[in-house]
């Protein structure tokens, strides 16, 4: 029942077959079996997934007429606020929290009547991308469990792999869903910037962070996309404008004579010889199924990490400053005599770890008096190259496609001291966030070399995210045709896995 | 002190900068849609937003953008097609994200002015004073420092926060430096103040309540040499809590410049802060390392894009400006200067206008506000506005007394009725049974009776000795309790005894 896709699960649902309950139970069963290993949960709900699952076979007894996800379930992502259930963004700062109000997101999931198992493991505030940096320890790969699942958001595309959930939300600022869905063979979209509101999503960058769905197909994620989305006024940056047909476009897959640009500064020189083998191949079969090739040019690509390592540390600076014991979390210090400064400073020593102390004094020096025109400003102007880029390159093209990332996973400790490494992981997905624009990553098979997952990523303009969903929901079934079977059913069992 | 005011102008030119934080008396707050009353409960006008709970966002209240436009309109200024919300990052434990939304190089009003007039040796001269910006921003919440002497936070025990004015919105004016004033300038800026509390308050945009702070004043001041055009070191005064300590506040730095200045020293660039009760400043944190704001453009508010359209709409919508309309009002009512100041300082006349509007005679209207009501506002202690008396009541008993229906002396004891709670005019006639007798017969009757009982008197009065008819007079008035109307008494009197008024 936990390895069906969730459209499966929900038709399932629909026909009688199976409750909710029974569902939720099957993957809370899973979760108990091997979440010890993978650590993708630092909270399950039990109770209160049981109750909404009760509650939506209820409404369905009852000859409600329901979404149609309504009673499958979902890993939260620990950056989104849930009221009542602890919320810590990876972090030892908000341990103990639990928000007095639902995120905008999570308002939308119980809207659509899905179950939420529980919060996923991540990088401490989204910063990282192998999860490792979390402060509750790492989540593993379940394809590997020595190697890591991607971050920030290693802990909900682990959870999918490992069939603890069908469905997750994740979060991307740098590529913090599409790189782990790359590692772990799953599928990750982040919509449009403004596409699926950010209240309730804790700020990492402001201008950068979009929350999206991570699902194991693409229509999954297409069903997840539109029950999240759509314009909210508690953002003043979400888009006021009707959601993007996603999952017509995932349900007719559709590709005849769309142009599909390949971004050439995006492969080549440090991409995995197994990472380029799949990409070629996946061109192939798009080709085959009508797709036009071209080859497109961005040449401010290069400035793109840079600049992103300006803009997201200057902003979490200002972002993290509200984290000073005064109101919630974690206080330190708070003996007889103690100023409120001293409170302050001890708890943010003691509450954050190591990476997101680097961003918050690198982000402070880019915005300090005298530096900031040199850093900042300069980033900003990056950005808008970036964004001429992309503009030029969607006149030759429909959508762009590249590697997600330049390697498959690699192993947990490997990267850990050397943040330069660390960072060249999302060289790829970054552009995506500078532009706002939207982006995916599928599966596309295994690295000869190392059998482990390589991702595909898709990147379509502002607000036209159906194109990503056409592409991809054309490439899964080329590649099912090709595989006989999903990528994930020949991932490793894992110990007392169902 | 050693100095004196005049040797200080004698020898030194003062260059000012005002900045003026107005409160907006909008319903909601700046970026979330709490209350804005002021004197709730700690913490209970709060919300995920202004807590800044993580994951809470900004939205921008329309209204504030609307207030401040006006008040830029208002101010003579460009109202920018295209503005920005910045952050101004600090740590402090009353503001929740330890950064203001604010705005910095992008402000949405510009380059405007003021003109105030004030009396000079050479008679009235108009001041212009230059708006640099106009922008919009939120208040802080509120620390109560406990224990220790000061009340401040050095030695205090422990502080309470409350958050309750955390994100009300605020409006920053600052004006571009203002020389030329010279030995004018504290009353200058004084009436700059006063002006711009004016103006804001016919816009209806804010409470302007000095002393609650809904309008508060930071004063820079620095000192050059008659003459130089370089510019001293400035101070920042702060805590001016109204229009007399403007001018006080500016004057004693003046002063305290001027001395350091004398004496070879130094004067600090710092924030001042003005204490009431001695009309001195005393030192706050020094400005001499400038504190880095770490400024950048606001990324979870869009740009705020004003339509031509709405703002011209908006400027079709403001009120005369009170200086203006005050001049039109003083030319229609043909009021001289003196009695003109004297409505403003007692602060009636929109209460006299509006008795106006409704019928009453400028003069009659202007007498009772600033006669009968004001005195019995100063035996009360109360502010005018504060009594239980409108301009509608005012114009009724005007015109009751206009159609004879009053005397001048009934129409006190009713404005005195109103006043003491009894109702309406009409409700206190009624209720205490005042009328005038004007009914002739019965007045004849009495006047009868009233010579009959005075034949010596009555004698005097049929000679023409008419300065006899008083006590006649007097024992009418006594007989009908003193309801009716005295002249109409006395033309009758003397009809009846054959005499007309010499």
């Amino acid at each position: 029942m936990i390895r069906n896709s969730a459209s499966e699960m929900a038709s399932k649902l629909a026909s009688g077959e199976i409750t909710s309950v029974a569902l939720t139970q099957a993957h809370l069963d899973q979760i108990s079996a091997v979440d010890k290993d993978v650590h993708a949960f630092l909270h399950v709900d039990t109770e209160g997934a049981l109750a909404q699952a009760a509650a939506v076979d209820a409404k369905r007894k009852s000859g409600e007429k329901l979404s149609p996800l309504a009673g499958v379930p979902l890993a939260l992502k620990d950056v989104m606020t849930q009221k009542g259930i602890p919320t810590t963004c990876g972090s030892k700062i908000l341990e103990g929290w639990r928000p007095p109000y639902d995120s905008t997101v999570v308002v939308n999931l119980k809207k659509n009547d899905i179950v939420i198992l529980g919060k996923t493991n991540m990088d401490e505030f989204a910063m990282g991308s192998s999860t490792e940096n979390s402060a509750y320890g790492p989540t593993h790969n379940p394809w590997d469990l020595t190697r890591i699942p991607g971050g920030s958001g290693g802990g909900s595309a682990a959870s999918l792999a490992a069939f603890e959930a069908p469905l997750a939300i994740g979060t991307d600022t740098g590529g913090s869903i599409r790189q782990p869905a790359a590692v772990t063979g799953t599928v990750g979209v982040k919509p449009t910037y403004g596409g699926v509101s950010r209240y309730g999503l804790v700020a990492f960058s402001s201008s950068l962070d979009q929350a999206g769905p991570c699902a194991r197909t693409v229509l999954d994620a297409a069903l997840l996309h539109e029950a999240i989305a759509g314009h909210d006024p508690k953002d003043s940056t979400s888009i006021n404008a009707p959601v993007p047909a996603v999952v017509a476009a995932a349900k007719s897959g559709n590709v005849k004579g769309l142009k599909i640009g390949v971004v050439k500064e995006l492969n080549g020189d440090g991409y995995q010889k197994g990472v380029r083998t799949r990409f070629e191949e996946s061109l192939e079969l798009l080709a085959a199924a009508g797709a036009e090739i071209v080859e497109v040019s961005a040449p401010n690509f290069e400035y793109a990490l840079a600049a992103y390592y300006l803009i997201a540390p200057s902003e979490c600076s200002s972002n993290l400053a509200r984290f000073d014991a005064m109101r919630y979390g974690l206080r330190v210090g708070d003996s007889e005599g103690a100023s409120a400064e001293l409170v302050m400073n001890l708890t943010r020593e003691v509450g954050f770890g190591r990476e997101v102390k680097r961003r918050i004094i690198l982000g402070t020096y880019a915005l300090s008096s005298g530096y900031y025109d040199a850093y900042y400003g300069s980033a900003q102007k990056v950005r808008t190259l970036i964004t001429q880029d992309f503009n030029k390159a969607f006149e030759k093209a429909d959508v762009l496609v590249s590697p997600t990332c330049p390697t498959t996973a690699f192993k947990i400790g490997e990267k850990a001291n050397d943040p330069l490494a660390m960072y060249l992981n999302d060289i790829a997905t970054i552009p995506v966030n500078m532009a706002g624009i939207g982006g995916m990553s599928l599966p596309s098979g295994v690295a000869e070399e190392d059998g482990l997952p390589v991702g595909f990523q898709i990147m379509s303009p502002v607000m036209k995210d159906d194109r990503m969903y056409s592409v991809g929901a054309a490439l899964e079934a080329a590649l099912l045709s090709k595989w006989g079977a999903p990528l994930l059913s020949t991932i490793p069992a894992l110990a007392g896995s169902k | 002190m050693s100095l004196t005011y005049d040797d200080v102008v004698a020898k030194y030119e003062p260059v000012l900068g005002l900045e003026v934080h107005v409160e907006l008396n909008t319903k909601s707050k700046m970026f979330c849609g709490c209350s804005t009353i002021f004197g709730a409960e700690p913490n209970t006008q709060t919300c995920p937003v202004c807590l800044a709970l993580p994951g809470a966002l900004p939205t921008v209240n329309e209204k504030a953008i609307e207030s401040t436009i006006k008040i830029g309109l208002a101010l003579n200024c460009s109202i920018a097609p295209f503005s920005r919300f910045a952050r101004k990052n600090y740590f402090y434990p009353d503001m929740p994200k330890n950064f203001q939304i604010s705005q910095y190089d992008e402000p949405i009003c510009v380059n405007g002015y003021v003109d105030v007039e004030i009396e000079t040796d050479e008679g009235p001269k108009v001041f212009r004073i230059e708006v640099e910006r106009v922008h919009m921003e939120e208040d802080t919440g509120k620390s109560l420092h406990v224990g220790g002497a000061t009340g401040r936070i050095h030695g205090a025990e422990y502080s309470l926060l409350d958050y309750n004015r955390a994100g009300i919105p605020l409006v920053e004016i600052v004006t571009k430096i203002v020389p030329g004033t010279g030995k004018y300038a504290p009353e200058v800026a004084k009436a700059y103040v006063a002006e711009l509390r004016d103006i804001l308050r016919s816009l209806g945009v804010s409470d302007v309540k000095m002393e609650q702070g809904s309008l508060r004043c930071d004063a820079n001041v620095s000192l050059r040499l008659i003459g130089s055009d370089v510019l001293g070191t400035r101070s920042e005064t702060k805590n001016v809590n109204s229009l007399r300590s403007v001018e006080r506040a500016i004057r004693g730095e003046m002063i305290r410049h001027a001395e350091r200045l004398n004496n070879g020293e130094r004067v600090v660039q710092e924030t001042r802060h003005f204490q009431e009760d001695t009309g001195l400043t005393r030192s706050g944190r020094s400005k001499e390392q400038a504190e880095d704001y770490r400024y950048f453009p606001e990324p979870d508010l869009v740009p705020v894009a004003p339509d031509a359209a709405w703002i011209e709409q908006l400027r079709a919508t403001l009120p005369e400006r009170p200086s203006i309309h005050r001049k039109r009002l003083q030319e229609q009512w043909a009021v001289p200067d003196k009695e003109m100041s004297a409505m403003i300082n007692a602060d009636v006349l929109d209460v006299v206008e509006a008795t106006v509007a409704l019928g009453a005679d400028p003069a009659k209207a202007r007498g009772w506000w600033l006669g009968e009501i004001s005195r019995i506002a100063n035996e009360k202690d109360v502010a005018i506005k504060d009594l239980p008396i409108a301009a509608s009541d005012v114009a009724e008993i005007v015109a009751l007394v206009n159609a004879g229906d009053l005397t001048d002396k009934l129409a006190r004891q009713v404005v005195e009725g109103v006043i003491a709670g009894e109702g309406k005019p009409a409700a206190v006639i009624a209720a205490r049974g005042i009328k005038v007798v004007n009914d002739d017969s019965a007045l004849m009757a009495a006047i009868e009776r009233a010579c009959a009982g005075q034949p010596e008197t009555t004698q005097k009065v049929r000679d023409g000795h008419l300065p006899a008819a008083g006590a006649l007079i007097g024992m009418v008035m006594k007989d009908t309790k003193g309801q009716a109307d005295a002249a109409k008494v006395r033309a009758l009197l003397l009809a009846h005894l054959g005499q007309s008024e010499g």
